[in-house]
């Protein structure tokens, strides 16, 4: 039902920038490329160079946007709201001046009432050198997001950079109104380091990548209802379901989140038994679940599309 | 304190609050004639899958009848459960309802109020405590974002270090202190006091219709750039559309 197709965009006449990935792009790449050409218009750029004032603390390297581009744009002529992740500085980490940025972004987008937002996640979580100010940031990003969101603004979060969307930005991306997932893009609170230093490699082996992919990577939230959309790792794939999602984002309100509580409740009963996420996409009606992780972007969103129809009024 | 003695200060006259499995539920009498609603996590318990939706569900619960029954949050968790069923599961959208809700119930005229009485780390304090639209604290409360053994691993500096480092700044050591003058946590109750009365006195400030905890870390030296930024930002996409 949803066709991502990758369309040839009209704004970008260059096919080869259309097609080439998301994962390996910077942030600054992937804004340029998801919105309409020459449409970009930063706040605070990298020429105020704001860095952050605590990793000197640590000799540690600054960037002059501290990992977060934030602007206004335009996607298919219609005005957005950007935020991008830098996941090759710090992790894409939340630091003060990183989050800072996010949550001013969306407190306006909240007064605007207007104007959707799209969040390119690429992120390992807090930045630990400033872990309180990180955690805080991602506090008030989240209510400031809801907020939007219940005055009616589209959130919405598009996953598939290398950090992965990691810790706190989990649960960002889980407050968004919808989300489009690729299959490098990885969504899960605890890392694959975090449950192995804490619970032992019997309990996660990180070093296990097929491990990592089926548990957290986008194949599987898109098939237990994580995200809306699935999303094949070029630009222009990128571009249509966020054009697609802006459209069909819900508004929350009380009932939104009544139907998430018995969605959620669902899930736990029909899957909290599975060991593994090849025995969810069984019970889910797989036929051959273990081929999963090799069935290319085409054959995979199909299927997808059979085994479980997004949901678009329940979170 | 314990959670029973808080109770009992909390609720002098008795209450029907009650601790199931690591999680709190239940209700209390305010002294003005109203009641509060209690969720809450006790005794180190990790927030997975199932605490979250459950406590989630008495959130829910408190909104539905409509009112404006007040919701306490009373928290002394682990972080979030640290394992491969609940990642599997989903546990960032678990955490994420959670927050969705406090912040609803605060939106439709719910005061939600937490209260920090043990420890809490990382994704479970984003969850409880920090949704909540004012947090407060008993002295001897142990927030942490992370604590500082796994900082040293990460940051490959040893824990001597990081201690070092941490007398020059509040930004990134565990400890209720250093959240507090980040802006985290606004009040540090009083426990030779009343708890009944420092929770009535919290709620008959009028409720702070805006997030102001990035102007608290301002003032109080911990955050030194995060409200200017989010107003800059703030100002120039209003001004750009």
């Amino acid at each position: 039902m949803i066709a991502v197709v990758s369309e040839t965009s009209k704004d970008h006449d260059d096919a080869s920038v259309s097609t080439s990935s998301w994962y390996e792009a910077s942030a600054r790449q992937r804004v340029e490329h998801l919105l309409d050409a020459n449409s970009f218009n930063e706040f605070i750029g990298p020429e105020w160079r704001e860095t952050s004032p605590h990793l000197p603390l640590f000799d540690l390297p600054e960037q002059f946007d501290d990992g977060m581009i934030v602007g206004y744009g335009r996607l298919g002529g219609k005005p957005v709201l950007v935020a991008a992740q830098e996941g090759r500085f710090m992790g894409g980490a939340f630091g003060e001046i990183h989050g800072a940025k996010l949550t001013g972004l969306l407190r306006a987008a909240r007064d605007m009432a207007s104007v959707p937002v799209l969040i390119l996640f690429d992120t390992g979580g807090v930045r630990l050198q400033e872990a309180n100010a990180g955690e805080l940031a991602i506090a008030e990003i989240m209510r400031a997001l809801i907020e939007a969101r219940l005055v009616g603004v589209p959130v919405v979060g598009l996953v598939g950079g290398r950090a992965g969307c990691y810790g706190g930005g989990g649960l960002i991306a889980g407050c968004c109104s919808a989300l489009a997932v690729s299959e490098q893009g990885r969504i899960s609170v605890s890392g694959p380091e975090v449950i192995e230093t804490n619970r032992g490699v019997e309990e996660f082996d990180s070093k296990d990548r097929a491990l990592v992919w089926r548990t957290m990577g986008g194949k599987h939230r898109r098939l237990i209802g994580g995200a809306e959309v699935f999303a094949d790792d070029t630009m222009a794939s990128f571009r249509d379901a966020a054009r697609y999602l802006i459209e069909h984002a819900p508004s929350m309100s009380l009932s939104t989140l009544e139907s998430e509580q018995s969605r959620l409740a669902q899930r736990i009963e029909r899957f909290g038994h599975c060991s593994d996420a090849v025995d969810i996409w069984r019970s889910l009606g797989a036929a051959e679940p273990e081929n999963l992780p090799a069935l290319h972007y085409r054959e995979f969103a199909a299927l997808a599309n059979d085994l479980q129809e997004p949901r678009h009024d329940a979170r | 304190m314990t959670l029973d003695n808080i109770l009992a200060s909390l609720f002098p006259h008795g209450h029907d609050v009650v601790l199931e499995r690591g999680l709190i539920s239940g209700r209390g009498p305010l002294p003005d004639g109203g009641s509060v609603a209690v969720i809450g996590v006790d005794g180190r318990t990790p927030v997975g899958v199932e605490e979250a939706a459950l406590l989630a569900g008495h959130v829910l619960d408190v909104i539905k009848p409509g009112g404006n029954e007040p919701i306490l949050v009373l928290i002394d968790s682990d972080s979030q459960r640290m394992s491969k069923r609940d990642e599997l599961l989903g546990l960032n959208e678990f955490l994420a309802h959670l927050a969705k809700c406090l912040i609803l119930a605060d939106k439709l005229g719910h005061r939600t109020i937490g209260l920090l009485y043990g420890h809490t780390a990382a994704g479970a304090f984003i969850a409880t405590a920090l949704a909540t639209q004012i947090l407060v604290a008993l002295p001897g409360a142990e927030p942490a974002v992370m604590d500082l053994p796994s900082m040293s691993r990460v940051t490959k500096l040893s824990i001597d270090v990081l201690q070092e480092k941490a007398k020059s700044t509040p930004v990134f050591a565990p400890g209720l202190d250093n959240l507090a003058q980040t802006g985290a946590v606004a009040i540090t109750l009083d426990t030779a006091g009343s708890l009944a009365d420092q929770l009535q006195s919290v709620l008959s400030a009028p409720a702070e219709r805006e997030d102001s905890r990035d102007k608290l870390g301002k003032e109080r030296n911990g955050r030194p750039k995060a409200a200017d930024i989010a107003e800059r930002v703030y100002e120039l996409a209003r001004a750009s559309v």
